[in-house]
């Protein structure tokens, strides 16, 4: 297929055709991790930069580890202060950043809509890496990649995804790819934690976990903040745990073969039991070596890049 | 200076008139109404196929001066408003300094005075720098001519304040104008709660913050017998709260927005903040429901809720953009393409709610056509269609959504206090 988006600012309006192919082509990529030389020319000369305006260790290095397989030169750009204290704006910082004339821009953001807004106002090509409790689609992706790759299928599957599904754009990235790839989505959380109309999202909501994870092929705990807890979202993080936690005797419910993601950072002891962290259906240290391959093909089909390309570079090597 | 409109179609609310007939102005008052009036040496315009009006009245106006100069000044908004057909003008105190104290209500209305294109009248902080703790000097702000008292945008939430507000402003006989919201329910929030705020991952605004609002403070003027006005009514609970107050006798009255009329929160979709006011876009629903109160006079009156902001409030992130939309050079076409050419209100009733109902809530001797009354006069074009451009508009901010919309109805004269100040889109001096 001929890949021709621009941007990537989620996965709400991308279609199951364009997902499938971005599926394949990280799998492609995938296959340069186990060579020694765990780099291909494709994006030299291209310039990538990624400018978080949110602190973040993990997305931010799984993107310039990508963009450096793909030999781009990649700059890292940290954005401390927002509008709100004194100082740029946003527009100027990404003015300022799109005249050193790069190509692609990788954006974190607190707020909701940002890459959207940026998009329409910068020529380069623009990859969402989060933006407020929107979305994250490349999590989306990668996460779908790795269902995709344990169970050899994501159509048909009971994804069950655990938590604080209001404040989430994993979440929501989540539900917009698994929904689009034929997953049966199930959301747990407290009452308080879905956000309202949800359920018009083809996604059943279940308030208990017990009866939620019977069956599950797959089991995805999302992080909890403690703040919530002093809007009333919820009244302790021990009650949180007893309802809401992932532990051994809860997975025992989930089919025997169930996977069990968290998109981390986890809080070890509270959303998971650490036993169920590194039990044989986790796959949560998976999920981040996936989030290169899956990244390095979203920065590449943006630029242009074609499936005939890759696999003229693995003949080359082989 | 005698001026003689000729053969336009005069729609006076107040006095039931719909109907062709000639007015005669001179002083600054209305001489004359009838039919084929004949006087010496007035000037004559023939204004055949025109609706004449009492000028318009806009309740809900934020002129930003004093403090907020680069969003509007007493001068460039009542130019917006002259352009929107508007001939009288409420504003309310959030200004730096707040119109909380005599000095600056006094200030207001002389600047107005010397600087204005229409009338305007102050309406001032109900608690003292609107802190909702303390309430203001009422008496002495009512006396330098404050004529209704408001925290508007910075809701009083504690309901002993407002009792106490309210029992004290009865002996002046002026209306509380509350924008209802609980603050509690609203922290961090930047749109309407539901499904889009769901998918745009905004923090969201329940209508049931506005409505617990809306009838706390009918159960208080109840309990006090004060008289309260309701700001910017959004949404199907608050208009349903209303009407059964009417409906058992309750003294209340209140206002809404074209923007709540017109459009729904499907419109921040695109993350555009000229979509972003407070209280926010609610859904289809909430809006049939507005036009239902309007329609059945639960809601009185129409208002801009005028509120500019500059490049610098609105070109930024969706959570940091201020709330607040122009509106005084939209609120004529909106009210007459979406209410009368959709058949929600007749022309005469879409006219009321503009004229002789704000005039009646707030006790000015405006909004009316009849003789001896102020010579406040708007000759609109009904059929004119344009297409809005935010551009052409005479605010110095241009945060309006409806850039771009087609509409109908525009100011074909505006005459105020018997003189011509705008005609055919020129400003007369």
């Amino acid at each position: 297929m001929i890949f021709k988006r621009k941007h990537l600012i989620g996965l709400e309006d991308v279609t199951p055709d364009e997902i499938e192919h971005i599926l394949n082509t990280s799998s492609s990529f995938k296959t340069i991790f186990t060579r020694a030389v765990k780099k291909v020319p494709t994006l030299r000369g291209r310039t990538v930069v990624n400018l978080f305006f949110e602190a973040s260790t993990r997305t931010r290095t799984s993107f310039e580890l990508a963009a450096k397989r793909l030999s781009a030169d990649v700059i890292n750009f940290s954005v401390s202060t927002s509008s709100v204290v004194k100082g740029e704006t946003l527009i100027d910082t990404a003015k300022t950043i799109e005249a050193l004339e790069c190509d692609m821009i990788v954006i974190r953001h607190s707020c909701s809509g940002v890459p959207l807004f940026l998009s329409k106002v910068l020529k380069s090509s623009i990859i969402n890496a989060g933006d407020g409790m929107h979305e994250h689609p490349t999590q989306g992706l990668l996460d779908l990649f790795t269902i995709r790759e344990k169970k050899g299928r994501i159509a048909g599957l009971k994804v069950v995804i655990v938590g604080d599904i209001a404040h989430s754009r994993v979440a929501r990235s989540n539900i917009y790819g698994l929904t689009k790839m034929g997953a049966n989505v199930v959301l747990v959380a407290p009452p308080t934690l879905i956000p309202k109309e949800i359920e018009r999202l083809n996604i059943e909501v279940c308030n208990d976990l017990n009866k939620a994870i019977v069956d599950a092929d797959v089991v995805y705990m999302l992080r909890i903040q403690l703040e919530r807890q002093k809007r009333n979202l919820f009244p302790s993080l021990r009650e949180y745990t007893i309802l809401y936690g992932l532990d051994e005797e809860k997975l025992k419910l989930a089919k025997p073969d169930a996977i069990v993601m968290h998109p981390g950072p986890m809080n070890r002891g509270i959303e998971i039991s650490p036993e169920v962290a590194d039990s044989k259906q986790s796959v949560i240290t998976e999920q981040v070596t996936n989030g290169i391959a899956v990244r390095m093909a979203v920065l590449y089909l943006l630029a242009g890049g074609s499936v005939d390309e890759i696999a003229s570079y693995k003949r080359q090597s082989s | 200076m005698k001026l003689l409109l000729t053969k336009g179609r005069v729609v006076n609310p107040d006095t039931d008139t719909n109907e062709i007939l000639d007015i005669l102005i001179e002083d600054g008052i209305i001489k004359k109404i009838g039919e084929n009036l004949v006087e010496k040496d007035a000037e004559i315009i023939n204004v055949e196929g025109k609706i004449i009006t009492p000028g318009l009245i806009d309740m809900h106006v934020h002129l930003r001066e004093p403090g907020f100069e680069y969003k509007e000044t007493i001068r460039t908004g009542t130019e917006s408003a002259l352009f929107g057909g508007i001939t009288s003008l409420c504003c309310m105190p959030n200004t730096e300094p707040p119109i909380d104290n005599p000095a600056v209500v006094e200030l207001v209305i002389q600047k107005s005075r010397k600087d204005g294109f229409v009338n305007v009248f102050p309406i001032a902080s109900l608690t003292k720098g609107s802190k909702g703790e303390e309430i203001s000097d009422i008496g002495m702000l009512v006396k330098s001519g404050a004529i209704a008292l408001s925290d508007d945008g910075a809701p009083v939430m504690n309901a002993e304040v407002m009792r106490r507000a309210m029992e004290y402003t009865k002996q002046f006989d002026i209306p509380i104008i509350t924008h209802c919201e609980d603050k509690n329910m609203t922290i961090d929030g930047v749109m309407n709660e539901g499904f889009n705020s769901t998918l745009l991952g905004l923090r969201g605004m329940p209508d049931v913050a506005e409505s617990i609002m809306v009838f706390r403070n009918i159960a208080l003027a109840n309990y006090t017998g004060a008289k309260v006005h309701i700001a910017h009514v959004s949404c199907k609970s608050s208009v349903e709260i209303i009407r059964w107050a009417k409906s058992k006798g309750m003294k209340v009255t209140a206002e809404t927005a074209p923007h709540y009329f017109t459009l729904t929160d499907d419109m921040v979709r695109s993350y555009d903040t000229n979509f972003k006011m407070n209280p926010p876009l609610r859904t289809k629903e909430d809006v049939e429901a507005v036009k239902e109160g309007l329609s059945d006079g639960t809601i009185d009156c129409i208002a801009s809720d005028h509120a500019p902001h500059g490049r610098i409030d609105k070109e930024v992130e969706f959570n940091y953009a201020a709330f607040g939309i122009i509106g005084l050079e939209t609120l004529l076409p909106l009210t007459i393409t979406e209410l009368v050419n959709k058949d929600i209100l007749k022309i005469e009733e879409a006219i009321k709610k503009v004229t002789v109902n704000p005039a009646k809530i707030l006790k000015l001797n405006k909004g009316s056509l009849k003789v001896g009354s102020d010579a406040d006069i708007l000759v609109l074009d009904l059929n004119k269609e344009y297409t809005i451009d935010i551009n052409k508009f005479h605010s110095k901010s241009k945060n309006s959504p409806f850039n771009g919309m087609k509409v109908k109805g525009v100011p074909y004269i505006v005459i105020v206090g018997g003189i011509i100040k705008m005609r055919e889109g020129n400003i007369i001096s």
